[in-house]
Protein backbone atom coordinates (compact mmCIF):
# COMPACT_ATOMS: atom_id res chain seq x y z
CA UNK A 1 0.00 0.00 0.00
CA UNK A 2 1.27 3.42 -0.42
CA UNK A 3 2.38 5.27 2.27
CA UNK A 4 -0.51 7.39 4.12
CA UNK A 5 0.00 11.33 3.41
CA UNK A 6 0.42 12.40 6.71
CA UNK A 7 2.97 9.16 6.91
CA UNK A 8 5.28 10.53 4.17
CA UNK A 9 5.37 14.51 4.56
CA UNK A 10 8.38 15.23 7.15
CA UNK A 11 9.02 18.97 7.92
CA UNK A 12 12.51 18.76 9.28
CA UNK A 13 11.76 21.89 11.66
CA UNK A 14 13.84 22.07 14.84
CA UNK A 15 12.18 24.63 16.01
CA UNK A 16 8.84 22.71 15.27
CA UNK A 17 10.68 19.63 16.82
CA UNK A 18 11.38 21.96 20.29
CA UNK A 19 8.27 23.39 20.91
CA UNK A 20 6.80 19.81 20.28
CA UNK A 21 8.71 18.77 23.07
CA UNK A 22 8.30 16.18 25.71
CA UNK A 23 5.08 16.73 27.32
CA UNK A 24 6.91 16.09 30.60
CA UNK A 25 7.22 18.49 33.64
CA UNK A 26 8.68 21.16 33.60
CA UNK A 27 12.20 21.72 35.68
CA UNK A 28 11.81 23.45 38.80
CA UNK A 29 10.84 26.98 39.33
CA UNK A 30 13.85 28.97 41.10
CA UNK A 31 11.77 29.02 44.19
CA UNK A 32 11.65 25.51 44.00
CA UNK A 33 15.15 25.12 44.03
CA UNK A 34 15.48 27.89 47.33
CA UNK A 35 12.74 26.28 48.85
CA UNK A 36 14.38 22.78 48.75
CA UNK A 37 18.23 24.32 48.98
CA UNK A 38 16.42 25.66 52.80
CA UNK A 39 14.89 22.89 53.37
CA UNK A 40 17.81 20.37 52.78
CA UNK A 41 20.13 23.06 54.33
CA UNK A 42 17.99 23.11 57.62
CA UNK A 43 18.13 18.92 57.77
CA UNK A 44 21.26 18.70 57.21
CA UNK A 45 21.91 21.09 60.33
CA UNK A 46 18.83 19.47 62.70
CA UNK A 47 20.76 17.00 64.53
CA UNK A 48 24.05 20.09 64.88
CA UNK A 49 21.27 21.90 66.47
CA UNK A 50 19.15 19.10 68.73
CA UNK A 51 21.76 17.16 69.92
CA UNK A 52 19.33 15.51 72.21
CA UNK A 53 19.26 11.90 70.99
CA UNK A 54 15.61 11.60 71.50
CA UNK A 55 15.19 14.61 69.27
CA UNK A 56 17.32 12.79 66.40
CA UNK A 57 15.22 9.40 67.12
CA UNK A 58 12.10 11.01 65.90
CA UNK A 59 14.08 11.96 62.51
CA UNK A 60 15.86 9.20 61.86
CA UNK A 61 12.62 7.07 61.79
CA UNK A 62 11.18 9.69 59.78
CA UNK A 63 13.86 9.04 57.51
CA UNK A 64 12.89 5.02 57.16
CA UNK A 65 9.47 5.01 57.32
CA UNK A 66 9.38 7.75 54.82
CA UNK A 67 11.71 5.70 52.47
CA UNK A 68 9.56 2.81 52.82
CA UNK A 69 6.65 5.20 52.19
CA UNK A 70 8.44 6.24 49.00
CA UNK A 71 8.63 2.92 48.16
CA UNK A 72 4.92 2.33 48.38
CA UNK A 73 4.26 5.30 46.36
CA UNK A 74 6.04 4.24 43.33
CA UNK A 75 4.16 1.07 43.25
CA UNK A 76 0.74 2.42 44.02
CA UNK A 77 0.83 6.39 43.72
CA UNK A 78 2.25 5.85 39.94
CA UNK A 79 1.63 2.97 38.98
CA UNK A 80 -1.94 2.45 40.59
CA UNK A 81 -0.83 -1.13 41.90
CA UNK A 82 -1.92 -0.78 45.92
CA UNK A 83 -0.14 -3.24 47.49
CA UNK A 84 -0.57 -4.12 51.51
CA UNK A 85 2.36 -6.37 51.73
CA UNK A 86 5.23 -4.14 51.89
CA UNK A 87 6.40 -5.63 55.02
CA UNK A 88 7.71 -8.39 52.95
CA UNK A 89 10.38 -6.43 51.28
CA UNK A 90 10.98 -4.48 54.86
CA UNK A 91 11.74 -7.76 56.32
CA UNK A 92 13.65 -9.34 53.54
CA UNK A 93 16.17 -6.06 54.06
CA UNK A 94 16.18 -6.16 57.95
CA UNK A 95 17.27 -10.12 57.92
CA UNK A 96 19.52 -10.00 55.11
CA UNK A 97 21.73 -7.55 57.19
CA UNK A 98 21.09 -9.02 60.48
CA UNK A 99 21.67 -12.69 59.00
CA UNK A 100 24.90 -12.32 57.03
CA UNK A 101 26.52 -10.31 59.71
CA UNK A 102 25.53 -12.35 62.75
CA UNK A 103 26.21 -15.71 61.43
CA UNK A 104 29.15 -14.97 58.93
CA UNK A 105 30.35 -11.83 59.32
CA UNK A 106 29.82 -10.20 56.49
CA UNK A 107 29.16 -6.36 56.04
CA UNK A 108 25.75 -4.90 56.94
CA UNK A 109 26.39 -2.65 53.83
CA UNK A 110 26.78 -5.90 51.79
CA UNK A 111 23.93 -7.36 53.61
CA UNK A 112 21.81 -4.08 52.43
CA UNK A 113 22.88 -4.83 48.99
CA UNK A 114 22.06 -8.78 49.35
CA UNK A 115 18.81 -7.53 50.84
CA UNK A 116 18.25 -5.58 47.64
CA UNK A 117 18.39 -8.18 44.85
CA UNK A 118 17.13 -10.98 47.18
CA UNK A 119 13.59 -8.06 47.09
CA UNK A 120 13.45 -7.29 43.67
CA UNK A 121 13.84 -10.94 42.67
CA UNK A 122 11.04 -11.96 45.32
CA UNK A 123 8.92 -8.71 43.89
CA UNK A 124 9.60 -10.22 40.21
CA UNK A 125 7.88 -13.76 42.12
CA UNK A 126 5.21 -11.85 43.64
CA UNK A 127 4.38 -9.50 40.31
CA UNK A 128 4.26 -12.30 37.59
CA UNK A 129 1.21 -14.19 38.86
CA UNK A 130 -0.35 -11.25 40.75
CA UNK A 131 -0.26 -8.78 38.10
CA UNK A 132 -2.48 -10.80 36.54
CA UNK A 133 -5.06 -9.72 39.11
CA UNK A 134 -6.41 -6.36 38.97
CA UNK A 135 -7.63 -4.03 41.33
CA UNK A 136 -8.52 -4.94 45.00
CA UNK A 137 -7.48 -8.64 44.30
CA UNK A 138 -3.83 -7.46 43.66
CA UNK A 139 -4.28 -5.66 46.93
CA UNK A 140 -5.41 -8.66 48.92
CA UNK A 141 -3.50 -11.17 47.19
CA UNK A 142 -0.08 -8.91 48.42
CA UNK A 143 -1.88 -8.73 52.39
CA UNK A 144 -1.65 -12.88 52.16
CA UNK A 145 1.62 -13.01 50.84
CA UNK A 146 2.83 -10.60 53.33
CA UNK A 147 1.22 -12.39 56.41
CA UNK A 148 2.58 -15.96 54.93
CA UNK A 149 6.04 -14.57 54.89
CA UNK A 150 5.87 -13.61 58.23
CA UNK A 151 4.65 -17.21 59.33
CA UNK A 152 7.84 -18.57 57.41
CA UNK A 153 9.96 -16.26 59.20
CA UNK A 154 8.49 -17.20 62.58
CA UNK A 155 9.12 -21.00 61.78
CA UNK A 156 12.36 -20.93 60.26
CA UNK A 157 14.45 -21.95 62.47
CA UNK A 158 17.54 -21.19 61.06
CA UNK A 159 16.90 -17.88 60.79
CA UNK A 160 16.34 -17.27 64.16
CA UNK A 161 12.75 -18.58 64.50
CA UNK A 162 10.17 -16.51 66.60
CA UNK A 163 12.97 -15.06 68.77
CA UNK A 164 14.49 -13.52 66.00
CA UNK A 165 18.07 -12.32 65.14
CA UNK A 166 20.13 -10.25 68.35
CA UNK A 167 23.10 -8.55 65.97
CA UNK A 168 26.50 -9.15 68.00
CA UNK A 169 27.72 -5.68 69.35
CA UNK A 170 30.56 -4.83 67.70
CA UNK A 171 32.86 -1.96 69.16
CA UNK A 172 35.92 -1.48 66.56
CA UNK A 173 34.81 -1.59 63.11
CA UNK A 174 31.71 1.14 63.11
CA UNK A 175 31.81 1.40 59.51
CA UNK A 176 32.32 -2.00 58.68
CA UNK A 177 29.65 -3.03 61.08
CA UNK A 178 27.41 -0.59 59.97
CA UNK A 179 27.19 0.12 64.17
CA UNK A 180 27.66 3.22 65.94
CA UNK A 181 27.23 3.69 69.52
CA UNK A 182 28.30 7.09 70.49
CA UNK A 183 26.19 8.80 68.47
CA UNK A 184 23.71 8.90 66.60
CA UNK A 185 24.83 10.89 63.80
CA UNK A 186 25.85 8.44 61.35
CA UNK A 187 22.82 6.70 61.71
CA UNK A 188 20.94 9.98 60.93
CA UNK A 189 23.20 11.04 58.00
CA UNK A 190 23.10 7.45 56.59
CA UNK A 191 19.18 7.41 56.79
CA UNK A 192 18.58 11.39 55.33
CA UNK A 193 21.22 10.10 52.40
CA UNK A 194 19.07 7.58 51.52
CA UNK A 195 16.10 9.63 51.68
CA UNK A 196 17.15 11.93 49.26
CA UNK A 197 18.72 9.23 46.95
CA UNK A 198 15.06 7.76 46.97
CA UNK A 199 13.43 11.17 46.43
CA UNK A 200 15.85 11.78 43.23
CA UNK A 201 15.02 8.70 41.78
CA UNK A 202 11.44 9.85 42.32
CA UNK A 203 11.79 12.87 40.72
CA UNK A 204 13.75 11.67 37.75
CA UNK A 205 10.68 9.24 37.19
CA UNK A 206 7.92 11.91 37.25
CA UNK A 207 9.92 13.51 34.62
CA UNK A 208 11.00 10.02 32.30
CA UNK A 209 9.00 7.93 29.97
CA UNK A 210 8.51 5.30 32.42
CA UNK A 211 6.85 7.44 34.80
CA UNK A 212 4.37 8.34 32.00
CA UNK A 213 4.05 5.15 31.13
CA UNK A 214 3.29 3.79 35.33
CA UNK A 215 0.61 7.14 35.47
CA UNK A 216 -1.02 5.48 32.32
CA UNK A 217 -1.69 1.90 33.49
CA UNK A 218 -2.59 3.59 37.08
CA UNK A 219 -5.77 5.55 34.82
CA UNK A 220 -6.64 3.35 32.06
CA UNK A 221 -4.26 0.28 31.84
CA UNK A 222 -6.12 -1.12 28.32
CA UNK A 223 -5.49 2.00 27.14
CA UNK A 224 -2.16 1.75 27.92
CA UNK A 225 -1.77 -1.38 26.93
CA UNK A 226 -3.59 -0.67 23.19
CA UNK A 227 -1.47 2.11 22.91
CA UNK A 228 1.32 -0.14 23.01
CA UNK A 229 2.93 -0.19 26.63
CA UNK A 230 3.97 -3.51 27.50
CA UNK A 231 2.01 -2.74 30.74
CA UNK A 232 3.12 -6.13 32.86
CA UNK A 233 6.71 -5.32 32.25
CA UNK A 234 6.06 -1.96 33.57
CA UNK A 235 4.74 -2.95 36.51
CA UNK A 236 7.21 -5.38 37.18
CA UNK A 237 9.92 -2.29 37.19
CA UNK A 238 7.81 -0.21 39.61
CA UNK A 239 7.08 -3.25 42.04
CA UNK A 240 11.10 -3.86 41.94
CA UNK A 241 11.76 -0.29 42.58
CA UNK A 242 9.42 -0.39 45.20
CA UNK A 243 10.84 -3.64 46.73
CA UNK A 244 14.51 -2.09 46.66
CA UNK A 245 13.62 1.16 48.25
CA UNK A 246 12.27 -0.33 51.17
CA UNK A 247 14.36 -2.98 51.98
CA UNK A 248 17.15 -0.36 52.44
CA UNK A 249 14.59 0.82 54.64
CA UNK A 250 14.62 -2.63 56.26
CA UNK A 251 18.41 -2.87 56.40
CA UNK A 252 18.75 0.89 58.50
CA UNK A 253 15.84 -0.37 60.25
CA UNK A 254 17.68 -3.13 62.03
CA UNK A 255 21.22 -1.50 62.17
CA UNK A 256 19.41 1.22 63.68
CA UNK A 257 17.76 -0.89 66.10
CA UNK A 258 20.49 -3.75 66.42
CA UNK A 259 17.90 -6.60 67.20
CA UNK A 260 15.20 -7.76 65.02
CA UNK A 261 12.44 -10.66 65.06
CA UNK A 262 9.33 -11.26 62.57
CA UNK A 263 6.79 -9.66 64.89
CA UNK A 264 8.53 -6.32 64.37
CA UNK A 265 9.49 -6.64 60.76
CA UNK A 266 6.86 -8.43 59.20
CA UNK A 267 3.64 -7.18 60.68
CA UNK A 268 0.78 -6.25 58.78
CA UNK A 269 0.07 -2.89 60.66
CA UNK A 270 3.76 -2.11 58.65
CA UNK A 271 2.22 -2.66 55.77
CA UNK A 272 -0.69 -0.44 56.37
CA UNK A 273 1.12 2.29 58.30
CA UNK A 274 3.35 3.46 54.91
CA UNK A 275 0.05 3.72 53.05
CA UNK A 276 -1.36 5.50 55.67
CA UNK A 277 1.42 7.84 55.85
CA UNK A 278 1.23 7.95 51.96
CA UNK A 279 -1.95 8.56 51.60
CA UNK A 280 -2.10 11.29 54.21
CA UNK A 281 0.69 13.21 52.60
CA UNK A 282 -0.17 12.86 48.84
CA UNK A 283 -0.36 9.89 46.66
CA UNK A 284 1.45 9.88 43.77
CA UNK A 285 3.53 12.94 45.01
CA UNK A 286 7.24 13.54 45.29
CA UNK A 287 6.74 14.77 49.02
CA UNK A 288 3.34 13.56 50.02
CA UNK A 289 5.31 10.24 51.32
CA UNK A 290 7.54 12.71 53.30
CA UNK A 291 5.05 14.84 54.93
CA UNK A 292 2.71 12.51 55.44
CA UNK A 293 5.50 10.43 57.53
CA UNK A 294 7.27 13.61 59.14
CA UNK A 295 3.08 14.34 60.29
CA UNK A 296 2.06 10.56 61.35
CA UNK A 297 5.38 9.42 63.11
CA UNK A 298 5.74 12.41 65.72
CA UNK A 299 2.12 12.11 66.29
CA UNK A 300 2.13 8.58 67.41
CA UNK A 301 4.93 9.29 69.29
CA UNK A 302 3.51 11.67 71.17
CA UNK A 303 0.52 9.71 71.50
CA UNK A 304 2.01 6.85 73.09
CA UNK A 305 3.48 9.39 75.57
CA UNK A 306 0.59 10.96 76.33
CA UNK A 307 -1.44 8.02 76.64
CA UNK A 308 1.30 5.27 77.87
CA UNK A 309 2.28 2.80 76.34
CA UNK A 310 -0.71 0.65 77.30
CA UNK A 311 -0.53 -1.43 73.83
CA UNK A 312 -3.72 0.34 72.94
CA UNK A 313 -4.28 1.89 69.87
CA UNK A 314 -4.85 5.25 70.58
CA UNK A 315 -2.62 6.60 68.16
CA UNK A 316 -3.84 4.67 65.52
CA UNK A 317 -7.38 5.97 66.27
CA UNK A 318 -5.83 9.94 65.96
CA UNK A 319 -4.64 8.74 62.54
CA UNK A 320 -8.37 7.51 61.55
CA UNK A 321 -9.95 10.78 62.26
CA UNK A 322 -6.92 12.62 60.98
CA UNK A 323 -7.18 10.64 57.80
CA UNK A 324 -10.82 11.38 57.48
CA UNK A 325 -10.61 15.17 57.68
CA UNK A 326 -7.28 15.13 55.48
CA UNK A 327 -9.41 13.11 52.72
CA UNK A 328 -12.64 15.26 53.26
CA UNK A 329 -11.11 18.83 53.02
CA UNK A 330 -7.87 18.21 51.13
CA UNK A 331 -8.64 14.68 48.70
CA UNK A 332 -5.36 15.36 47.56
CA UNK A 333 -3.33 14.76 51.06
CA UNK A 334 -2.12 17.19 52.68
CA UNK A 335 0.35 18.35 49.62
CA UNK A 336 -2.79 19.72 48.84
CA UNK A 337 -2.55 21.94 51.57
CA UNK A 338 1.16 23.20 51.18
CA UNK A 339 0.37 23.94 47.76
CA UNK A 340 -2.55 26.16 48.58
CA UNK A 341 -0.48 27.47 50.82
CA UNK A 342 2.44 28.03 48.36
CA UNK A 343 0.06 29.38 46.07
CA UNK A 344 -0.29 27.46 42.94
CA UNK A 345 -2.04 24.83 41.74
CA UNK A 346 -1.67 21.05 42.17
CA UNK A 347 -0.97 19.18 39.47
CA UNK A 348 -1.28 15.57 38.32
CA UNK B 1 -4.05 -5.18 4.09
CA UNK B 2 -6.54 -7.24 7.43
CA UNK B 3 -7.60 -10.84 6.61
CA UNK B 4 -9.55 -12.13 9.61
CA UNK B 5 -9.99 -15.80 8.92
CA UNK B 6 -12.60 -18.14 10.98
CA UNK B 7 -12.08 -16.05 13.87
CA UNK B 8 -13.44 -17.89 17.40
CA UNK B 9 -13.31 -15.73 20.36
CA UNK B 10 -14.29 -17.35 24.02
CA UNK B 11 -14.16 -15.77 27.45
CA UNK B 12 -12.63 -19.05 29.95
CA UNK B 13 -15.67 -21.63 28.09
CA UNK B 14 -17.89 -18.80 27.22
CA UNK B 15 -17.87 -18.63 23.64
CA UNK B 16 -18.49 -15.45 22.28
CA UNK B 17 -17.42 -15.42 18.70
CA UNK B 18 -17.83 -18.35 16.24
CA UNK B 19 -16.12 -18.29 12.84
CA UNK B 20 -16.04 -14.90 11.79
CA UNK B 21 -14.12 -13.93 8.68
CA UNK B 22 -13.78 -10.19 7.25
CA UNK B 23 -11.30 -8.38 5.84
CA UNK B 24 -10.40 -4.79 5.20
CA UNK B 25 -8.65 -3.72 2.01
CA UNK B 26 -5.95 -0.99 1.91
CA UNK B 27 -7.56 2.70 1.50
CA UNK B 28 -10.90 1.19 2.41
CA UNK B 29 -13.33 2.42 4.96
CA UNK B 30 -15.31 -0.37 6.95
CA UNK B 31 -18.34 -0.62 9.27
CA UNK B 32 -19.09 -4.03 11.84
CA UNK B 33 -22.07 -3.31 12.78
CA UNK B 34 -25.27 -5.47 14.78
CA UNK B 35 -27.28 -5.04 17.97
CA UNK B 36 -25.70 -4.71 21.59
CA UNK B 37 -23.96 -7.62 22.83
CA UNK B 38 -23.30 -9.25 19.30
CA UNK B 39 -19.61 -9.34 19.80
CA UNK B 40 -18.52 -6.35 17.75
CA UNK B 41 -16.26 -5.07 20.09
CA UNK B 42 -14.70 -8.54 21.17
CA UNK B 43 -13.58 -8.79 17.14
CA UNK B 44 -11.92 -5.70 17.31
CA UNK B 45 -10.45 -6.32 20.77
CA UNK B 46 -9.25 -9.94 19.30
CA UNK B 47 -7.56 -7.78 16.48
CA UNK B 48 -5.58 -5.92 18.41
CA UNK B 49 -4.41 -8.33 20.92
CA UNK B 50 -6.50 -7.40 24.25
CA UNK B 51 -8.38 -11.12 23.55
CA UNK B 52 -6.62 -14.02 21.79
CA UNK B 53 -8.58 -15.83 19.60
CA UNK B 54 -9.43 -19.71 20.29
CA UNK B 55 -9.30 -20.58 16.63
CA UNK B 56 -8.81 -18.78 13.37
CA UNK B 57 -5.88 -16.84 11.66
CA UNK B 58 -5.54 -13.12 11.89
CA UNK B 59 -3.51 -11.55 9.25
CA UNK B 60 -2.25 -7.89 8.76
CA UNK B 61 -0.05 -6.95 6.11
CA UNK B 62 0.91 -10.65 5.19
CA UNK B 63 1.91 -11.51 8.99
CA UNK B 64 -0.04 -13.37 11.31
CA UNK B 65 -0.73 -11.28 14.16
CA UNK B 66 -2.84 -13.22 16.39
CA UNK B 67 -1.49 -14.11 19.32
CA UNK B 68 1.12 -11.32 19.22
CA UNK B 69 0.33 -9.13 22.58
CA UNK B 70 -0.78 -5.52 21.92
CA UNK B 71 2.40 -3.48 22.13
CA UNK B 72 3.80 -5.72 19.14
CA UNK B 73 0.87 -5.12 16.94
CA UNK B 74 0.47 -1.72 17.22
CA UNK B 75 4.40 -1.31 16.19
CA UNK B 76 2.99 -3.05 13.33
CA UNK B 77 0.90 0.13 12.62
CA UNK B 78 -2.27 -1.11 13.76
CA UNK B 79 -3.87 1.24 15.98
CA UNK B 80 -7.33 0.62 18.48
CA UNK B 81 -9.44 3.25 19.54
CA UNK B 82 -11.49 1.53 22.09
CA UNK B 83 -15.13 2.05 23.35
CA UNK B 84 -15.67 4.76 25.64
CA UNK B 85 -12.62 6.85 24.98
CA UNK B 86 -10.13 5.31 27.90
CA UNK B 87 -8.23 8.61 27.88
CA UNK B 88 -5.57 9.10 30.97
CA UNK B 89 -7.79 11.94 32.98
CA UNK B 90 -4.92 12.81 35.33
CA UNK B 91 -2.72 13.43 32.33
CA UNK B 92 -2.59 16.68 29.86
CA UNK B 93 -4.12 16.30 26.54
CA UNK B 94 -0.16 16.54 25.33
CA UNK B 95 0.83 13.92 27.63
CA UNK B 96 -1.84 11.96 26.41
CA UNK B 97 -0.82 11.84 23.30
CA UNK B 98 2.63 11.40 23.50
CA UNK B 99 1.60 7.81 25.05
CA UNK B 100 0.40 7.20 21.78
CA UNK B 101 3.29 7.29 19.54
CA UNK B 102 6.25 6.05 21.85
CA UNK B 103 6.13 2.65 20.20
CA UNK B 104 9.52 2.50 18.36
CA UNK B 105 7.86 2.89 14.90
CA UNK B 106 6.08 5.58 15.38
CA UNK B 107 8.56 7.74 17.87
CA UNK B 108 11.30 9.37 15.59
CA UNK B 109 8.33 11.24 13.59
CA UNK B 110 6.10 11.99 16.69
CA UNK B 111 6.73 16.07 16.37
CA UNK B 112 5.50 15.64 12.43
CA UNK B 113 2.30 13.36 14.14
CA UNK B 114 1.34 15.61 16.54
CA UNK B 115 1.15 18.52 14.00
CA UNK B 116 -0.46 16.59 11.82
CA UNK B 117 -3.30 15.65 14.95
CA UNK B 118 -3.30 19.10 16.07
CA UNK B 119 -4.41 20.12 12.27
CA UNK B 120 -6.91 17.73 12.47
CA UNK B 121 -8.09 18.36 15.65
CA UNK B 122 -7.11 22.19 16.45
CA UNK B 123 -9.58 22.37 19.76
CA UNK B 124 -6.73 19.79 21.22
CA UNK B 125 -4.11 22.35 20.31
CA UNK B 126 -5.83 24.76 22.07
CA UNK B 127 -6.32 22.79 25.38
CA UNK B 128 -3.14 20.81 25.12
CA UNK B 129 -2.03 21.50 29.05
CA UNK B 130 -5.31 20.48 30.17
CA UNK B 131 -5.71 17.63 31.93
CA UNK B 132 -8.29 15.37 29.79
CA UNK B 133 -11.32 15.05 32.75
CA UNK B 134 -11.81 18.07 31.71
CA UNK B 135 -12.54 17.69 28.48
CA UNK B 136 -16.30 17.57 26.53
CA UNK B 137 -17.05 14.16 25.34
CA UNK B 138 -16.80 14.74 22.22
CA UNK B 139 -13.14 16.85 22.74
CA UNK B 140 -12.35 13.30 24.63
CA UNK B 141 -13.01 11.43 21.41
CA UNK B 142 -10.74 13.61 19.67
CA UNK B 143 -8.41 13.10 22.11
CA UNK B 144 -8.94 9.42 21.59
CA UNK B 145 -8.48 9.46 18.21
CA UNK B 146 -5.73 11.48 17.91
CA UNK B 147 -4.09 9.41 20.07
CA UNK B 148 -4.45 6.29 18.24
CA UNK B 149 -3.14 8.25 15.10
CA UNK B 150 0.38 8.87 17.05
CA UNK B 151 1.02 5.39 16.97
CA UNK B 152 1.04 6.30 12.79
CA UNK B 153 -1.60 3.67 11.63
CA UNK B 154 -2.11 2.29 8.45
CA UNK B 155 -5.23 0.49 10.19
CA UNK B 156 -7.16 1.88 12.29
CA UNK B 157 -10.04 0.11 14.22
CA UNK B 158 -12.06 2.21 16.42
CA UNK B 159 -14.92 1.05 18.78
CA UNK B 160 -18.13 3.11 18.80
CA UNK B 161 -16.56 6.67 17.78
CA UNK B 162 -20.42 8.11 18.52
CA UNK B 163 -21.34 6.49 22.16
CA UNK B 164 -22.75 9.17 24.05
CA UNK B 165 -21.84 12.20 21.19
CA UNK B 166 -24.63 15.29 20.82
CA UNK B 167 -25.65 14.85 16.88
CA UNK B 168 -23.95 17.51 15.46
CA UNK B 169 -20.88 16.44 16.80
CA UNK B 170 -21.72 12.89 15.94
CA UNK B 171 -21.72 14.22 11.92
CA UNK B 172 -18.43 16.09 12.74
CA UNK B 173 -16.92 12.60 14.00
CA UNK B 174 -17.84 11.10 10.54
CA UNK B 175 -16.37 13.50 8.76
CA UNK B 176 -13.24 13.40 10.79
CA UNK B 177 -13.01 10.08 10.22
CA UNK B 178 -13.12 10.49 6.48
CA UNK B 179 -10.78 12.80 6.61
CA UNK B 180 -8.27 10.46 8.18
CA UNK B 181 -9.21 7.82 5.68
CA UNK B 182 -8.06 10.12 2.99
CA UNK B 183 -4.57 10.44 4.22
CA UNK B 184 -4.12 6.78 3.74
CA UNK B 185 -5.36 5.36 6.68
CA UNK B 186 -7.53 2.46 6.38
CA UNK B 187 -10.65 2.18 9.04
CA UNK B 188 -12.77 -0.71 10.85
CA UNK B 189 -15.24 1.07 12.75
CA UNK B 190 -17.86 -0.30 14.98
CA UNK B 191 -21.12 1.63 15.00
CA UNK B 192 -24.89 0.75 15.93
CA UNK B 193 -26.80 2.92 13.83
CA UNK B 194 -26.47 1.29 10.18
CA UNK B 195 -27.62 4.92 8.63
CA UNK B 196 -24.84 6.84 9.99
CA UNK B 197 -22.05 4.00 9.47
CA UNK B 198 -23.10 3.34 5.81
CA UNK B 199 -23.25 6.88 4.82
CA UNK B 200 -18.86 6.98 5.03
CA UNK B 201 -18.41 3.34 5.16
CA UNK B 202 -17.51 1.38 1.67
CA UNK B 203 -18.64 -1.84 3.05
CA UNK B 204 -19.98 -3.32 6.13
CA UNK B 205 -20.10 -6.53 8.20
CA UNK B 206 -23.15 -7.63 10.48
CA UNK B 207 -22.67 -9.67 13.53
CA UNK B 208 -25.55 -11.19 15.33
CA UNK B 209 -25.31 -13.27 18.66
CA UNK B 210 -21.41 -13.52 17.48
CA UNK B 211 -22.19 -14.66 14.33
CA UNK B 212 -21.56 -12.93 11.44
CA UNK B 213 -25.20 -13.04 9.40
CA UNK B 214 -24.18 -10.68 6.43
CA UNK B 215 -21.52 -8.52 4.19
CA UNK B 216 -22.15 -6.32 1.39
CA UNK B 217 -21.15 -2.74 -0.05
CA UNK B 218 -22.88 -0.20 1.44
CA UNK B 219 -25.68 -0.06 -0.52
CA UNK B 220 -26.27 -3.41 -0.51
CA UNK B 221 -26.78 -3.33 3.08
CA UNK B 222 -29.23 -0.66 3.28
CA UNK B 223 -31.57 -2.36 0.65
CA UNK B 224 -31.51 -5.85 2.52
CA UNK B 225 -34.32 -6.91 4.38
CA UNK B 226 -32.09 -8.52 6.49
CA UNK B 227 -30.32 -5.77 8.07
CA UNK B 228 -34.00 -3.98 8.88
CA UNK B 229 -35.06 -7.46 10.35
CA UNK B 230 -31.71 -7.65 12.66
CA UNK B 231 -32.06 -4.36 13.94
CA UNK B 232 -35.80 -3.49 13.74
CA UNK B 233 -37.21 -7.45 14.66
CA UNK B 234 -39.88 -8.89 13.17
Amino acid sequence: MAAPGFLSETPDDPELAAARAEPLRAPPSRGQWILGAVIGVCLLAYPLVFDQPYQQHVLIMIFIYALMAQGWNVLAGYCGQISLGQAVFFGIGAYSAAFLFSNFQISPWLGMAVGVVVSMVVALLIGIPTFRLKGHYFAIATLVIGEIAQTVFINWEYVGGATGIWIPIEWDAPWFAFQFHDSKLPYYYIGLGFLALACLCVYWLERSRTGLYFRAIREEPEAASSLGTDVTRYKLIAIMVSAAFTSVAGSLFTQYILVIDPETVFPLILSILVVLMTMMGGVGTLWGPIIGTAVLFPLSEMTRIYFGGSGGAEDLMIYGALILLISVFYPRGLIGLVHKVMGRGSHA
Amino acid sequence: MLDVAGLEVAYGDYQVIWDVSLHVAAGEIVSVLGPNGAGKSTVLNTISGLCRPKAGRITFKGERIDGLPPYEIVGRRLAHIMERRRVFPYLTVRQNLWLGGYNPSARKERAQTLDFVFELFPRLEERESQLAHSLSGGEQQMLALGRGLMARPELLLVDEPLLGLAPAVAADMMRILRQINETGVSILFIEQNVQTALSIADRGYVLEGGHLVLDGTAEELLASADVKRIFLGG
